[in-house]
């Protein structure tokens, strides 16, 4: 048994089978997001057609196409389509020797095998050459309950730190339909996340003309007490809870960063500037070298300070269980949302 | 004498000479530095001087020519020949080896790709280049394009498990336009390698793992030759390898019988000395 043991914490908490009905979430499950449509599989479909136009584009994945929607486009097109097995070294070095030969890979996997065993070989093979193989992951930050081994909870501090490297952190449906060509047509390389199976659509229910640009932080929500800069599924999560703060009287305004890297330090210095308003950053990742130190730093080299605060995964390898439960946990669910803001202000 | 093939630029200048260029102008560079990787390099020489005097299509004017074999070092620290080489094929040209290691020099220590023409990847974090290889030789494949991809890697990389990941890979997605190259010189950095984790047996390892693989001395230029000629010319689609058992510092007697090494350390006044031993060997 470990120093910081699950099992005496079970104990302690007497659980029983009986009272622990929620199940854990399992990794082919879709994010749930209440009240919102959803779409199916928007990266595999937004893939297939995009490569209607474009042949360089291919397909490679570490047997995990089912579960990165990479198998609509294997499907579609199945001589463009590479399954390399799990072998998550090849699967990124393949990648980029298809990319030094003229085509456009999307490569996929989990967030944690990406970023944790095919680190080097997306450093060396394809970011220091500047190649556009384009890494899309699923299960990033806190998106399934099966415990550490999946959970990617610092993927973008991972990759915050390779030059070169673009980082998304799509929020929703229309921005991962909307950002496959773009993220194609960009020159090099990118790494993004991805939320697969039945994806909500949030985005354009607040903002009708949204339209999804790299490097660009966009504002989906106006409100004069609480300025919330957020990327990836954090967002939809913000707009929640703006919606419920605001029946407290409290008003949020939500800044959708979907690309931590580059960062739209220009907009964000604006919006943040705007004096008055606490600057709440909101992520699904650990408050450690992403998106809210990433914010932080364009504030403080910039002389803007206003009262800031971070929302995101504790600097702690994080518990197994039921996702809903988890998120509470951790302070990423609309109630967190509401119940930190409301003791900031 | 061997002759040239046809497949490279026609000249009449034999591989052994060749050969011998590629280790003077490494001892050269070797000299410019006071230091380099001259073992790895002096014992690589035939190797390099069969892949493009014999083996190898390309164009010395035009070294990313959509036709051309590629030609991947892994082990970015056998820069110093592969730069020997790229002069001696007319990619590099010859006015710049004394610029060898320094700054703004496009020749840096570890080869990479963005410095020098002809230098296909950056090489350098071991294990990498058969990896990218195999998605080179996909990418060939769905270009109809008939050339090779040559990957030369080091026995030490044969520990990494990125490897074995792109060995499977490579015959799983039949790739027969794949040749790798392993220099067996049993040398890595804390000492030799069958001694550190060792790969042997090398060839029904990769025979295993669906490969066309063979061994020879890669010291003697016929049987370096024969072997390139045997590996282009298997007809099913397996990808194939060639194990070269070479002796670091050939060429220099009294370096090879040095206490090796895996960064040979050279004296200051032994550069010369290294020069005139190999000028006394010079071939016709």
């Amino acid at each position: 048994m470990t120093h910081d043991s699950h099992a005496r914490r079970y104990e302690q908490r007497k659980v029983t089978p009986k009272e622990n009905r929620v199940a854990t979430s399992a990794m082919i499950a879709s994010l749930a997001a209440e009240g919102y449509d959803t779409e199916p599989a928007p990266f595999g479909h937004a893939l297939v057609e995009l490569a209607k136009t474009r042949e360089d584009i291919v397909g490679l994945s570490a047997d995990l196409a089912k579960y990165t929607d990479l198998h609509i486009f294997a499907n579609a097109y199945p001589d463009r389509f590479y399954q390399m097995g799990m072998a998550e070294q090849v699967l990124v070095s393949a990648a980029a020797g298809l990319a030094r030969e003229g085509f456009t890979p999307f490569a996929t996997t989990y967030a944690v095998f990406a970023s944790r065993r095919a680190y080097d070989f997306i450093a060396m093979a394809i970011a220091e050459e500047n190649l556009p193989v384009k890494i899309v992951c699923a299960l990033p930050g806190l998106t399934t309950g099966y415990g550490p081994s999946h959970q990617a909870t610092e993927d973008l501090a991972i990759f915050r730190g390779l030059p070169n490297m673009t980082i998304v952190d799509p929020c929703d449906a229309v921005d991962i339909r909307q950002m496959v060509p773009v993220l194609a047509d960009h020159k090099g390389p990118v790494y993004s996340r991805l939320l697969r199976g039945k994806v909500p659509s949030v985005l354009t229910r607040y903002k009708p003309d949204y339209q999804f640009q790299l490097g660009r932080a966009q504002l989906i929500r106006e409100g004069k007490d609480v300025l919330m800069v957020t990327s990836g599924f954090m967002t939809m999560r913000a707009l929640d809870a703006a919606e419920r703060l605001s029946k407290d009287g409290v008003d949020v305004a939500v800044l959708h960063n979907p690309t931590i890297k580059p960062l739209d330090r220009a907009t964000i210095l604006a919006e943040a500037g705007r004096g008055g308003r606490l600057v709440v950053t909101a992520e699904n990742h650990t408050i450690v070298g992403g998106l809210g130190e990433a914010v932080a730093t364009t504030l403080l080299t910039n002389g803007v300070t206003p009262t800031f605060r971070m929302i995101g995964l504790p600097d702690e390898f994080l518990e197994a269980g039921a996702l809903p439960t988890l998120h509470d946990m951790y302070g990423i669910s609309v109630d967190g949302i509401v119940r930190q803001i409301k003791g900031w202000i | 004498m061997i002759e040239e093939s046809r497949m490279a630029p026609v000249s009449n200048v034999s591989l052994e000479r060749r050969a011998w260029n590629i280790r003077r102008k490494a001892l050269l560079m070797g000299e410019v530095q006071g230091q380099g990787y001259i073992g790895q390099a002096l014992g690589i020489a035939d190797v390099l001087a069969a892949s493009y005097f014999h083996a190898m299509d390309y164009r010395p004017a035009d070294p990313e020519w959509e036709g051309r074999d590629r030609f991947l070092l892994s082990i970015g620290h056998y820069a110093i020949a592969l730069y020997a080489v790229l002069m001696e094929a007319g990619i590099l040209p010859e006015e710049e080896l004394e610029t060898y290691g320094m700054d703004d020099s496009r020749m840096p220590m570890s080869g990479m790709a963005s410095y020098t023409p002809g230098m296909e990847i950056t090489g350098g974090s071991l294990g990498h280049g058969l990896g990218i290889a195999v998605g080179m030789a996909m990418g060939l494949k769905r270009k109809n394009n008939n050339a090779f991809v040559y990957n030369l890697m080091s026995d030490g990389e044969l520990g990494e498990g990125s490897t074995w990941e792109a060995a499977m890979s490579a015959s799983h997605h039949k790739l027969g336009n794949l040749i790798c190259l392993v220099d067996f010189n049993d040398q890595q950095a804390d000492g030799k390698s069958t001694e550190m984790l060792s790969a042997e047996p090398v060839v029904p390892k990769f025979e295993a793992f669906g490969w066309h693989a063979q061994r020879v001395n890669g010291n003697d230029l016929a049987a370096v030759v024969a072997a390139f000629d045997a590996a282009r010319a298997v007809t099913d689609d397996r990808p194939r390898v060639i194990v070269f058992d070479t002796t670091m510092c050939k060429g220099v007697p009294f370096l090879e019988q040095r206490d090796i090494t895996h960064f040979v350390r050279v004296e200051a006044d032994e550069w010369s000395k290294a020069l005139n031993v190999l000028e006394e060997g010079k071939p016709a």
